[in-house]
């Protein structure tokens, strides 16, 4: 029988299946944070559980971090009370633990491919929607509740229903300033919001195929913000090629026996789908979000939708993007912006801050911009120190801040004050999501770096030519 | 962290019709810092509820003296869509809701209010546009949420449309179970089948 790439992992990991029910579905690998487990700790103990497999998960202090004077004592008291509550939980239950400080900090979804703990045919939770990131590796990878963090703690599954399936091919060669971003929040705006509700996607195409591990992170960590539980990409050579010789990769001959697994992991020539999409490579242009939801994005050069031609209701357009003091019509082109956010565990990658120092690189960060640069991890950092970025950013006049959330979802000090427009390169533009009041257009990092040398909302090909 | 058990439910409700509700507007990722479980229903949608110096928006459906008590709120479709935070789900509990009703849910959203004692009803977009146009009409419209039929009734025109829940989590909500409560019986063969993977 013909199976899909997703079927191949989804079935070797159910352990049974309830009879009208859910699958009890074992989990490889558990990423934990500060914000959504210590809640799953204390239900733990109140039961009197254990955590059965400790060495299955790993803990890293990401969302709730400063990102400037990291090596002074944290301010806010409920952040340091949040931080120090995840440390001692892991110290007491023998988890890994990458704090504040530590060489391997960073965000989850940067740290845990960086350091080898994902891998092709895993299965990988956290308590986080964007761990659909490890999808990059052919793992099933996706985000979970507080009480299913508890679930892997205390029994290492959980019980889930198999989502449908959904593969999206992209074919062609992607134009001049078009990055793996751009691919995603294209395919968003095609699918909507909650178009992929119930699916777990597989893209599949050249363009993914020519893409680096680093694109095919940022496109799988946007799969939820069109309601997909998850995405995957079968992995290839250049998944090996990244993967081999990583701190907590198999070695030697578990190496060689895992490549044997790994090469079996391709959806079959005849492998069926519920449902099936193809775009054109041709047809993407970088992309910009008007709106306050991820699927609400178009060309940079493009107008506003009318309301009359969007799907859904109205009322809630209207809503939206009087929120965003946009109208109908408006191009964003030109738009005065105040802040830019680089970051992220969508964008906040080496590759990302190549791309943004490729155009501030010999020119100046505009006056009226505030620019945090948050890169992923302190392995980003010194990847970014040893290649010479560094200077490059300084020279243009920005300042590279410590790794961590940050921005992207505000709940440490780094907020984009209320009505301020943020040209963020991070996954969402919820209302408020940056910052109370605060407005988000999302954008790859060549749009970020073109609006914040220019002040405006700027094309980044009028800059690359 | 058990939650009451869920048999039928006869209420009036709120009406949230806007689409695409996510839970960062449930609750606002600033107030996710706690790190044990209570009071979440205070910023149960904070900054819709309240302006930035706290004085509550009359306006806003959640603030209305007329829906006030009201264990069911009936959102609009896309319900929940966005970030895994369970504080979501807590916050809707926390707030005395025990049913939220929309023509579609976000999965992981779905997932949580299951596992919290939240039950999310899904109906045709056609019936919730009747619910809330019978709410519109009248404020103190009730509604029946029958769990062990399955089936979500206007009271007051006996109106009426079934729901899909699979056999095991509507057992767990009518009795007040939870998935962990499963998983440790079998841990035996969970604990066989670890033995089993490669990595």
């Amino acid at each position: 029988m013909a199976n899909t790439l997703f079927d191949k992992v989804w079935d070797s990991h159910v352990v049974r299946q309830v009879k009208d029910g859910p699958d009890v579905f074992f989990i490889d690998r558990h990423f934990i944070h500060e914000v959504t487990s210590p809640v799953a700790f204390l239900g733990l103990e109140s039961r009197g559980n254990s955590v059965v497999y400790p060495e299955r998960t790993f803990a890293t202090a990401d969302h709730n971090t400063p990102t400037i004077n990291q090596h002074l004592p944290v301010e806010d008291p409920l952040s340091a009370n949040q931080l120090d509550a995840l440390e001692n939980n892991a110290k007491k239950h023998g988890i890994s633990h990458w704090g504040l400080g530590d060489v391997n900090n960073g965000i989850v979804h940067v740290v845990g491919p960086e350091n080898g703990i994902t891998l092709p045919g895993a299965t990988i939770v956290c308590g986080d929607s964007h761990t659909s990131t490890h999808g990059a590796f052919g793992a099933i990878a996706f985000g979970i509740g507080t009480s299913e963090v508890e679930m892997v703690l205390s029994t290492q599954c959980i019980m889930q229903p198999k989502p449908k399936s959904m593969r999206i091919n992209v074919n062609g060669k992607l134009g001049l300033g078009v990055t793996p971003k751009d691919v995603a929040l294209y395919i968003i705006s095609k699918q909507t919001t909650s178009g992929a509700t119930g699916y777990f996607v597989e893209y599949a195409g050249d363009v993914f195929e020519n893409m680096s591990m680093e694109g095919r992170m940022t496109v799988c960590n946007l799969s939820i913000e069109m309601g997909a539980r998850g995405g995957m990409i079968a992995p290839d050579a250049k998944t090996f090629e990244y993967l081999k010789g990583r701190s907590q990769t198999p070695k030697g001959a578990d190496w060689d026996k895992a490549m044997k697994y790994w090469e079996t992991l391709y959806s079959d020539e005849n492998a069926e789908f519920d449902v099936e999409f193809t775009y054109d490579a041709a047809d993407i242009e970088p992309m910009i979000t008007y709106g306050t939801n991820p699927g609400m994005g178009m060309g940079v050069t493009k107008s506003i939708p009318l309301a009359e031609n969007v799907e859904g209701g109205v009322d809630t357009y209207k809503k939206s993007l009087g929120y965003m003091s946009f109208s109908e019509g408006d191009s964003m082109i030109g738009k005065e912006i105040d802040f830019v956010f680089l970051g992220s565990c969508t964008n906040g990658r080496i590759e990302d801050f190549r791309a943004f120092c490729s155009i501030v690189k010999g020119r100046k960060k505009a006056d009226n911009v505030t620019a945090w640069l948050v890169p992923g991890s302190h392995k980003v950092v010194d990847q970014i120190n040893a290649e010479g970025l560094d200077k490059i950013i300084t020279d243009a006049g920005f300042v590279l801040r410590e790794p961590g959330c940050s921005a992207c979802l505000a709940m440490n000090d780094d907020k984009i004050p209320q009505g301020k427009l943020s040209v963020s390169t991070s996954n969402r533009n919820f209302e408020g999501r940056q910052g109370p009041g605060s407005r988000t257009l999302l954008a790859s990092p060549l749009v970020a770096a073109a609006s914040a040398v220019s002040g405006v909302v700027t094309d980044p090909r009028t800059l690359l030519v | 962290m058990a939650y009451d058990k869920f048999d039928v439910l006869t209420s009036t409700a709120y009406p949230l019709p806007t689409e695409n509700v996510d839970t960062d507007q449930i609750i606002p990722a600033r107030f996710l810092k706690a790190t044990e479980r209570k009071d979440f229903d205070i910023n149960f949608f904070r900054d819709w509820r309240f302006e930035q110096d706290g004085t509550p928006k009359a306006d806003f459906p959640l603030n209305k003296d007329i829906y006030a008590g009201s264990k069911i709120l009936v959102g609009g479709r896309n319900f929940g869509s966005g970030s895994s935070r369970e504080h979501a789900a807590w916050s809707v509990y926390d707030f005395g809701l025990r049913c939220v009703i929309s023509s579609a849910f976000a999965d992981i959203f779905k997932n949580n209010c299951l596992n919290v004692g939240v039950l999310p009803v899904q109906v045709s977009a056609e019936f919730a546009d009747t619910l809330f146009a019978a709410i519109m009409a009248d404020p103190k419209t009730e509604i029946k949420v029958d769990l062990p039929n399955q089936t979500v009734t206007l009271v007051a025109t006996g109106e009426s449309e079934s729901f899909v829940i699979n056999t095991y989590k509507k057992e767990n909500m009518l009795n007040g179970f939870d998935d962990i409560d499963y998983l440790k019986n079998i841990e035996n063969e969970i604990a066989a089948f670890a033995e089993t993977r490669p990595f």
